[in-house]
């Protein structure tokens, strides 16, 4: 009597879309984009915080942040290195970590303290922009 | 007929006698550091957050950067961005489908390592003040 129902789904509906990595090629090729997105991004914020930290003074550092180009470049490169920093680490995490509680509770982990940092980081820059 | 004698064979990847080689070390560095600079990031956001808070706060910020262990962190992290973001090119060049003969492979390794290794000690040297 426990005869197994066949699907009705088509072999077709089961192959597109969900893959065996549950997700297709999406986290792939966020990778991808969001690397290729920081090759200018990263060198600006990175060309930048040097530039203030060591050669320049709060005030430098304040006068460049309120301009909206330099603004919205370190508003980009918050939000996609971000994206990348965990994206990166989730991998980490499932190649190595292979309690599967443990996996998803860190990833999760991971990707709610990226959130978290991101949204931080964009604040500053807001405030800083419009000088509150 | 007697049974073989039970051999001890090593176990594969028997990592204590295996010879590394450029390709694996340097496919291990780009995760190591990539986990470094995701450590990083939350320090461009602590920069950004005291930036905003004033310059009170952001004076304690700059003098704890300045501590020797903070500049070897900052060292250690700036070589990690400038070998992140070659072995990232060599990523995204491989999956254009690229240089991924094995002669290929170990001359970009080559490069990559160069390029990192002279753009770090570039940055430093100006930093330090020993190029104008």
């Amino acid at each position: 009597m426990s005869r197994k129902i066949p699907s009705l789904r088509t072999p077709l509906a089961r192959v597109r879309g969900l893959g065996s990595a549950k997700s297709g090629t999406g986290h792939w090729w966020m990778q991808r984009l969001t690397s290729i997105a920081l090759v200018p991004l990263s060198l600006y914020a990175i060309a930048a915080f040097f530039t203030h930290v060591v050669f320049g003074d709060y005030a430098s550092a304040i006068l460049w942040m309120r301009s909206p180009f330099a603004a919205t470049l370190v508003l980009l490169f918050i939000g996609v290195g971000f994206h990348h920093a965990a994206s990166g680490l989730e991998v980490v995490i499932e190649d190595y970590v292979h309690c599967e509680c443990l996996k998803r509770a860190s990833i999760v982990a991971v990707k709610f303290v990226a959130a978290a940092f991101a949204l931080l980081g964009m604040l500053a820059v807001v405030k800083i922009l419009f000088g509150v | 007929m007697t049974p073989p004698a039970k051999v001890s064979r090593p176990l594969a990847p028997h990592l204590q006698v295996y010879k590394p080689q450029l390709t694996s070390v340097m496919s291990i560095l780009h995760r190591a550091s990539g986990a470094g600079l995701a450590l990083g990031l939350p320090v461009f956001v602590a920069w950004l957050v005291v930036l905003a808070s004033g310059q009170h706060f952001y004076g304690i910020l700059i003098g704890w950067l300045q501590n020797p262990i903070m500049q070897i962190v900052l060292f250690g992290w700036t070589w990690a961005f400038f070998y992140h973001f070659c072995t990232g090119i060599r990523h995204l060049l491989w999956d254009a489908g690229l240089f991924l003969d094995l002669k290929g492979v170990y001359s970009t390794g080559r490069i990559a390592l160069g390029i990192s290794t002279l753009l770090t000690l570039g940055v430093w040297a100006k930093i330090l003040g020993w190029i104008p």
